[in-house]
């Protein structure tokens, strides 16, 4: 397979770096050098496909402040090698956070965030909040309990999600 | 670049045939998972990919049209079969010898770095490394031939979680370093949904499902609805598998990329790997094979229906 930019040289092939194979060792190596700000998790059980997991967990460290403009992201093979996972599912995740404009390749170094996530302003999360109240005052009116609102809210974000996933997800099919 | 290619292989033991009328191209650039009930063929089909044993039909190419166990497919191929065979008796250092005059190329220094690392001391015999240190030791001498193609059967049955995962973790590191290829089998699905992009199924000795990954989950989905209308929409759609209570049903269906046509009432999932493979394997009638571009001899068979 080829491997594009987000792996620098240094990491690829020829004359294995004794720090490379370190990282094959396990997720208890500690990474040497300038590392990510971020280490990245996955939820087998989530049911949330695996580059949908990175993508959301640099969004979510993007918004909690764990990542800002400039920094960057875990190197493919050091991903790959903690949590055992094909690279194409870290090149997937990263191009999406490029599609986003959230994140940017630097050939030979890897990638980096590039810009912070637009926060919702006060005003419209109120707004947003009031809406969702009215939402679930007639909900219970019509007999709905917790669960079930929690059950109909869930399908219907991941309708939501799935129509605009699957809009986005032509225009990026695999080089 | 397909790296294992098949047309109408077969191989007979005796009066069983383990496979038959195989036909497959695994493309370059992939970790092709092999996964299939004991007994279907998968083991076969890998010695046969090896040259380890002769087809009794058909052929088997590797690397676009050298014939598996030729000298060119050889040097290309390093293959782990099951349980890591090593010589128990001889030391670390020896199994590197022995690799090392065994084989056109060997990256002596790759495999010292790598067992050091790992903390596998050349000294001790192959048959007191524990079950990890072994199938680690077996990967090293695999990986230090600079295969272009990985082939691994069964590679983590023996092994704790802990060593599956450093294991797996070594082979997608191998990966991403670029230039190999993996065609690994196993019949543990869930471990494969992380590390495999291409999935090959294999039932009773031939192959029921070959595609990537990705393109094989686009395409299918799971409508669950009233088990009422389930009959109706049967006819219309690509139902592979049915399963359904008494009022409520999932069919697991082929969409072709038609994607929010569940019926009012009905609601669609994706799919996940584990959930897709095991679809098809309770329906061993059905089938979801690449077009005859993508594998030569293959005929373009579609879904078989599905009626009941």
């Amino acid at each position: 397979m080829t491997i594009d930019k987000e792996i620098s040289p240094a990491d690829s092939r020829v004359g294995v770096a004794p720090s490379d194979a370190a990282d094959a060792d396990g997720p208890a190596s500690a990474v040497p050098g300038p590392a990510s700000p971020i280490e990245f998790r996955l939820d087998s059980g989530s049911g949330v496909p695996t580059y949908l997991q990175l993508v959301q967990q640099v969004e979510h460290a993007l918004r909690l402040g764990y990542l800002k403009p400039g920094d960057q992201l875990p190197k493919v093979r050091d991903v790959v090698a903690s949590l055992a996972i094909n690279p194409n599912t870290v090149l997937k995740a990263y191009r999406e956070l490029e599609t986003k404009g959230l994140a940017a390749g630097r050939p030979g170094q890897g990638t980096f965030i590039q810009a912070t996530l637009n926060h919702v302003a006060l005003p419209e999360l109120t707004e947003l909040r009031r809406s969702l109240l009215g939402w679930l005052a007639t909900a219970d009116a019509t007999g709905l309990d917790e669960d079930g609102m929690v059950a109909l809210f869930t399908s219907a974000l991941r309708g939501f999600r799935e129509r605009r996933g699957a809009a986005s997800g032509d225009s990026e099919s695999v080089a | 670049m397909n790296v294992i290619e098949a047309i109408g292989l077969g191989k007979r033991y005796g009066s069983t045939w383990a496979l038959r009328g195989c036909a497959l191209a695994i493309p370059a650039g992939h970790v092709a998972a092999l996964v299939g009930p004991n007994g279907a063929g998968k083991t076969t089909l890998l010695n046969l990919a090896v040259g380890l044993t002769a087809p009794t039909e058909g052929m088997v190419t590797v690397f676009d049209g050298w014939p598996a166990g030729s000298p060119a497919a050889l040097d290309g191929i390093a293959f782990v079969a099951q349980d890591a065979p090593l010589y128990r008796n001889l030391s670390v250092a020896d199994m590197l010898h022995l690799t090392r005059n065994l084989n056109r190329r060997f990256d002596q220094g790759y495999a010292e770095a790598r067992l050091g690392q790992l903390g596998i001391p050349m000294g001790r015999r192959a048959g007191n490394l524990s079950g990890g240190q072994q199938a680690q030791l077996a990967l090293t001498l695999a990986l230090a031939r600079r295969p272009r193609l990985l082939v691994l059967d069964e590679p983590m049955a023996m092994l704790d979680p802990l060593a599956r995962h450093d294991f797996m973790a070594a082979v997608m590191a191998a990966v991403a370093d670029g230039g190999v290829s993996v065609v690994l089998s196993s019949h543990v699905l869930a471990e494969l949904e992380r590390v495999a992009d291409y999935l090959v199924l294999i039932t009773s000795g031939s192959v029921q499902v070959a595609g990537e990954v990705d393109d094989l989950l686009a395409c299918h989905r799971v409508l669950t609805g009233p088990a009422a209308e389930a009959g109706s929409y049967a006819q219309r759609l690509d139902v592979v598998n049915a399963r359904r209570g008494g009022a409520q049903v999932h069919l697991l269906v082929r969409t072709n990329g038609r994607s929010g046509s569940a019926p009012p009432g009905w609601e669609e999932h994706p799919v996940s790997l584990e959930e897709l493979a095991l679809a098809y394997l309770r329906e061993p009638g059905a089938a979801a094979l690449p077009g005859p571009s993508r594998a030569r001899a293959v005929e373009p068979a579609e879904v078989t229906n599905w009626q009941r």
